[in-house]
């Protein structure tokens, strides 16, 4: 038997240690955060209060950057599924320490960018307008359009990876159960719902699971395909492409990888989980930017491409006021921040060092964002009839709605850190060899242990284990 | 369970001990097992001669009533008002695939969910005494029903297999 250093006591314990008493940083951090989702909630009442007027999107682009938010929001959701379903069914072993956190940015990404649309109907009273029900005469909602599909694809993908992520809590809710008194014990037992780990519990819990991966991974693709139909569905020149659905989702996974490796690197530093989120586990997260990075580069000549070649004035148009016009800046920051910064990732050096994955991420998602910006606003600027071109300026409630929207997600994720395992504590324990005297009948094919026991860092590991 | 069980627990830290101890229970008779583990193990559900979890029939269902509730959902509410938009059919297929679609994903997500708690039981309220928390940390329980006259028996081979720890328990146990 090898002689592995973690063993279950300790994973346990390790990963509980998250979740002791916050200290001050966390204290400023929320607050930082409040304080966000309060600026963008006094915008808010200033547009319920006036109107739309108060936002500085107005004819012609009428769609500026709170559709650029809700874009930015649903492709950052995307990457935790990626991590948590789509790795699961590859049995990639080194998403067990990671697959939690990047769960988490899905659902919270989600419950953000839901947000978006409903501030943008102006009257956000009549949301329900946008459910399926009979309205005036029996009429319902027109199921051919675009934006109601958005509304069937985002509602389903926020249940389901609210599920998603519910059911793999629960036998590591039933732990911190185990561990703690009072109030506490009571809260997390009915989270827990009465897990004992027993066979008829594991057996149908790992069955939900993998339905639930498998299910989550095809509804994935169809979510930011659904969302780039909202543009390309449309007759306006850059937006009516063939390409936007794959071009979309492989940008949504660009974006939320980066925003995992954001986050996953001061997780780390701050709970000392380097035995669990190693250098491997980042590197591996740099490794498939690279893939996402050279797929939205490509998109980004073909659409060139496919406008020179169409021979279509109004679309060339479009994109050479795109790369030369009045958003030019925006457009260079995504090319070069989407598609040329992250090859650098090609150099081991650079993908195995810590401040590099922070920054290239960070300046990833700046030009992300401005990827959906350049898309939505420089094509309504100027469509066809130049009597209608109009440039957009944000005022300072589009921009403080922005900034509450990041206050709102790091808020939850603030409250996630804290209240929450952070790392899988089963999963984590499902990648160790179990604990044996002999020798297992079926142990796990060599193959499987290509990448260690899930690259988790067992050489700093080596401690007795000792029981409290 | 209803009413008052009696049975025998051990506890085990090694899985292959564990896996021992199921396999010589079986060949004496005892099939009303219970075990805990930390981890979910197909050597273990092997041992105890489980079968393939029914959930996958309920992701079924679900995944075929969604479909079939999306496309009529849609085709039945644009027969019932028709009202031509964007020059598209009263019943556009193209357009209806893709709430179908959505609705086959959430069905069958609900339907997962719905055969996770049915046949799992949850959510369960009650603890019962057969449980320890250290089945959710780093050991293996195994649950033996028995006759009270059996119980010093059973915790003879218990003991025999290599259990760390044997407990009598007097109750309600996770069914």
């Amino acid at each position: 038997m090898a002689d592995y250093k973690l063993t279950y006591g300790k994973v346990n314990r390790d990963l509980l240690k998250t979740m002791e008493a916050p200290g001050r940083t966390w204290y400023i951090l929320l607050a930082i955060a409040i304080a966000l989702v309060a600026l963008g909630g006094f915008a808010f009442s200033r547009q319920i209060r006036y109107g739309m007027g108060v936002w500085g999107l107005t004819h012609p682009t009428m769609w500026a950057i709170d559709i650029t938010n809700f874009v930015f929001w649903v492709g950052i959701a995307h990457s935790g599924t990626l991590i948590s379903a789509v790795l699961f069914l590859f049995r990639v072993r080194w998403r067990a320490s990671i697959y939690r956190a990047a769960e988490a940015v899905t659902v919270f990404a989600l419950m953000t960018a839901a947000l978006f649309p409903i501030i943008h109907l102006g009257r956000p009273w009549y949301v329900y307008w946008l459910l399926p029900y009979p309205q005036v005469g029996g009429l319902w909602p027109n199921f051919r359009s675009p934006l109601i599909w958005d509304v069937f694809a985002v509602l389903t993908y926020m249940l389901v990876s609210m599920v998603f992520f519910f059911t793999g809590l629960v036998p590591d809710l039933a732990v911190v159960r185990d561990q703690s008194r009072g109030w506490r014990r009571r809260l997390y037992g009915f989270l827990a719902q009465g897990w004992q780990g027993t066979d008829r519990q594991w057996r149908h819990y790992t069955s939900a699971y993998l339905f639930l991966a498998a299910l989550a991974t095809p509804l994935v693709i169809s979510v930011h395909s659904v969302v780039s139909w909202d543009f390309a569905m449309s007759m306006v020149p850059g937006w009516h492409s063939t390409i936007f659905a794959p071009y979309f989702v492989a940008g949504a996974i660009h974006s939320g990888l980066a925003m995992v490796i954001t986050l996953l690197i001061p997780l780390r530093r701050t709970f000392r989980l380097d035995l669990y989120l190693t250098q491997t586990h980042l590197e591996n997260l740099a490794k498939l930017i690279v893939l996402t990075g050279l797929i939205v580069g490509y998109s980004y000549a073909t659409e060139y491409f496919i406008a020179w070649y169409s021979a279509n004035s109004f679309e060339w148009e479009t994109f050479r006021y795109r790369a030369l016009g009045d958003y030019a800046w925006g457009f260079w920051i995504m090319i070069i921040f989407n598609s040329l910064i992250p090859l650098l990732f090609f150099v081991k050096k650079i993908r195995t060092s810590t401040p590099w994955l922070l920054t290239i991420s960070l300046l990833i998602n700046v030009g992300m964002w401005f990827e959906r910006f350049i898309i939505i606003v420089t094509s309504l600027a100027r469509d066809y009839d130049p009597y209608t071109w109009g440039l957009y300026r944000p005022t300072w409630v589009d921009l403080s709605i922005t900034a509450g929207s990041f206050g709102w997600f790091f808020l939850w994720f603030l409250l996630f850190a804290k209240l929450l395992p952070v790392v899988s504590i089963v999963e984590v324990k499902e990648q160790l060899p179990p604990p044996v005297i002999g020798e297992v009948r079926n142990p796990p094919t060599p193959h499987l242990q290509k990448g260690g026991t899930g690259g988790f860092d067992e050489g700093k590991g080596r401690e007795k284990d000792v029981d409290p | 369970m209803n009413g008052r069980a009696v049975g025998v627990v051990g506890h085990f830290d090694q899985l292959d001990r564990f896996l021992a101890a199921i396999r010589a229970l079986r060949a004496s008779g005892f099939d009303n097992l219970r075990v805990a583990s930390p981890i979910p193990s197909h050597e273990i559900d092997e041992a105890l001669g489980r079968r393939e979890s029914p959930v996958r029939v309920f992701a079924l269902v679900g995944g075929i009533v969604g479909a079939i509730f999306g496309l009529g959902l849609t085709i039945n509410t644009s027969i019932g008002y028709p009202h031509i938009t964007g020059g598209k059919p009263i019943v556009s297929m193209p357009a209806f695939v893709v709430i179908a679609f959505e609705l086959t994903i959430l069905f069958g997500a609900i339907g997962t969910l719905l055969g996770l708690l049915v046949n799992a039981r949850f959510p369960r309220l009650h603890i019962g005494p057969a449980f320890h928390p250290r089945f959710c940390r780093d050991q293996f329980g195994l649950f033996v029903f028995c006759a009270p006259d059996e119980i010093g028996s059973t915790s003879q081979i218990l003991r025999a297999a290599g259990a760390a720890e044997v407990r009598q328990v007097e109750g309600d146990v996770e069914a």
